[in-house]
């Protein structure tokens, strides 16, 4: 390489810092910054009044799993965070599962649209995005609770003879959290079909497979890219949730960001809501590093 | 004892649309296509050639008409229970699947042992003369190369018939002459009737054992090569198939008397009323325009070819003919425009053709 050569590499290399300057400071400041001081945070000593104590203890990581017996001072296992952590994750990767099964005929049947109509499903796939997530919860409300749509429905059909209980419930969080996620799967589901080259499915049945089999061996496979980005989108925000949960779990069914919330407000115990959202970021990307080192590995060797 | 067709297709009708729009892609077609041999149907685009093709497949039923292989209704068979496969225009390999496992993909479906698959495949890759690239994913191939691989796919299953929907025409020019020779070579080691359909002619006439040609969702004419070449049945045949000249006359008995007043011996013709005169280019002869029988016309322009020269002739009433002729070793036609000729047809080589 000439000497001339190395200086504009130099030069490029200088100039492709400069112009990334403001979003790495941005970054700094509003990303790793916050992230740093909750992780200070965790370190130490829950305030009176909330806020906290300048002394390091470990007790805030410890009360992720652990309660103090308040009379015999010894460490035991916390039942209800177990809960709402099993909670949590079972309801998301329900809520993933449901999307998914929802979502993937309906971004085929989109994908498979004339170019005009598609845009047109696609469209009305986006309206909910244009209303309040906490409006669309309260919706959902209104559909499921004692007095709501559903159960009126049903009473008036003389399916059931009193309203189910489905407010409040684990499968209330279930129902809301799968709406409201559910083109967070779609679209990804859709970019991926719409790309899958449709002269396939031919190529497959000509050699002998069954439609089951064209599904399972041919469009799974090829759609996996979009399969993996939906479900990433509909599992992080699902075990994070935070309104869905609150409106339709009625404050009993806690999921993680619930209980995190309670923390920092009623429990006024900061270093325990801050060592729980960190162990929220590290269950999040442990299953995403799982997920997709599986997902990668399967496709090279599958 | 007459032998079992391959493939026959009975008053096969096809029509795609609804009322007014109806528009029939195979207007009561039959064709017996025989067991082992490389039959093409030939058209230009909009012919329905692939929609024939698709009905024999499976992806399509017919509006009307029986499809038969070997003898068995096939008619309202689906694609992946007919022991036929398919060579795609688009090649359609599976790009998740390495080349090895696209080509055992259709043996695998049809459940055989991991042992007999294996082997088959590598047997498959040995055809085509892929065997050092089993294991790379197919979009790391060539052209020429991906088409291979959808051959050996198609193959491998052993299907009765073997179905090539216009799998030469992504290829450039060199490699599709290689994979002409390479089909041809193919279908004589495993002997297993192909269907191959293509607009090419030259393709056609080249690979084939028998052609079909194809127009507006009707059969022109079904025969080998060079009965299809020599004896045109009708104007669209003779035209499509190679180039020709057209010369309307009147039948006279024994002969057609053209426009210029010159006779045409046809042996055999009788009646009278107009009739249309074919010859092929390369069978126009030029000769001295004194010589007795000789039809006088003017060279219009000469067109260089290489191996040869096209001459344009103009007749004396006005009507064009094209003489290809030999190109001499000088690179010096010998003729010059406007200069006068006679010329003659070789014998036999006029024929009257059906409008």
């Amino acid at each position: 390489m000439s000497a001339a050569e190395t200086a504009q590499d130099k030069a490029s290399a200088r100039n492709g810092w400069l112009l990334s300057t403001p979003a790495l400071i941005i970054l700094t400041l509003f990303a790793v910054g916050p992230l740093l001081i909750v992780l200070v945070y965790s370190f130490l000593v829950p305030g009176k009044y909330g806020n906290i104590e300048w002394a390091f203890s470990l007790e805030g990581w410890r009360g992720i799993l652990f309660t103090k017996d308040i009379f015999t001072e010894q460490y035991q296992l916390a039942d209800a965070n177990v809960t709402i952590f099993w909670r949590s994750i079972k309801l998301s990767l329900l809520t993933t599962i449901l999307t998914f099964a929802v979502g993937f005929p309906t971004a085929w049947f989109i994908a498979t649209r004339p170019p005009k109509a598609r845009a047109l499903w696609l469209f009305l796939i986006t309206i909910p995005f244009w209303t309040n997530l906490l409006i669309r919860t309260y919706a959902i409300n209104e559909v499921i609770r004692n007095e709501g749509l559903l159960n009126t429905l049903l009473l008036n059909l003389g399916l059931i003879n009193e309203p189910i209980q489905i407010l409040y419930t684990d499968t209330a969080v279930f129902i809301g959290m799968a709406y409201v996620y559910l083109p967070l799967m779609v679209l990804p589901l859709f970019a991926a079909i719409d790309r899958f080259d449709m002269r396939l499915l031919e190529a497959g049945y000509d050699l002998y497979a069954s439609r089951w089999n064209v599904l399972r061996r041919i469009i799974l496979p090829i759609t996996k890219p979009g399969i993996i980005a939906g479900s990433i989108l509909v599992f992080v925000p699902s075990l994070g949730a935070y309104v869905t949960p609150r409106v339709l779990g009625g404050g009993k069914q806690m999921m993680i960001g619930n209980f995190i919330e309670l923390q920092f407000g009623q429990g006024r115990n900061w270093p325990l809501g801050s060592a729980l959202s960190l162990m929220l970021l590290i269950i999040v990307t442990g299953a995403l590093l799982i997920y997709v080192r599986y997902a990668n590995g399967d496709s090279r060797h599958g | 004892m007459t032998q079992v067709n391959a493939v026959e297709a009975r008053n096969v009708v096809k029509a795609f649309g609804q009322g007014d729009n109806t528009v029939r892609a195979l207007n009561d077609v039959s064709v017996e296509i025989r067991k082992g041999e490389f039959f093409t149907l030939l058209g230009p685009s909009g012919c329905g050639k692939t929609t024939l093709l698709r009905l024999i497949a499976g992806f399509e039923m017919p509006t009307s008409g029986t499809i038969l292989l070997e003898g068995a209704d096939i008619t309202y068979l689906p694609p992946n229970k007919r022991p036929v496969n398919t060579v795609f225009q688009s090649y359609a390999l599976f790009p998740h699947l390495s080349v090895a496992q696209n080509v055992g993909f259709g043996l695998q479906m049809q459940g055989r042992p991991k042992k007999e698959v294996d082997e088959t495949v590598a047997r498959m890759l040995a055809l085509v003369k892929l065997e050092p690239m089993a294991n790379r994913k197919t979009s790391q191939l060539s052209g020429g190369q991906q088409q291979r691989v959808a051959l050996a796919r198609a193959l491998a299953p052993k299907p009765k018939v073997l179905l090539l929907d216009e799998p030469l025409s992504a290829l450039d020019l060199k490699l599709r002459k290689e994979m002409q020779i390479e089909l041809k070579r193919l279908q004589t080691e495993t002997g297993i009737t192909f269907v191959f359909v293509t607009h090419d002619q030259e393709e056609a006439l080249t690979m084939s054992d028998r052609i079909g040609v194809m127009s507006a969702g009707k059969l022109q004419q079904v025969g080998a090569p060079k009965d299809i070449y020599t004896r045109p049945v009708n104007r669209f045949v003779a035209s499509f198939i190679g180039e020709t000249n057209f010369l309307s006359a009147t039948a006279e008995s024994g002969a057609a008397r053209l426009g210029t007043g010159d006779l045409v011996e046809l042996p055999g013709l009788t009646g009278s009323g107009s009739v249309t005169v074919t010859v092929r280019p390369e069978q126009v002869r030029l000769v001295d325009p004194a010589e007795a029988g000789a039809i006088a016309a003017t060279v219009k322009t000469l067109v260089y070819f290489g191996t040869d020269t096209h001459c344009h002739l103009a007749l004396k009433d006005g009507t064009e003919v094209v003489a290809r002729l030999q190109s001499p070793a000088t690179g010096e036609a010998g003729l010059a425009q406007g200069q006068s000729v006679g010329l003659r047809f070789a014998a036999g080589a006029a024929q009257i053709v059906e409008d």
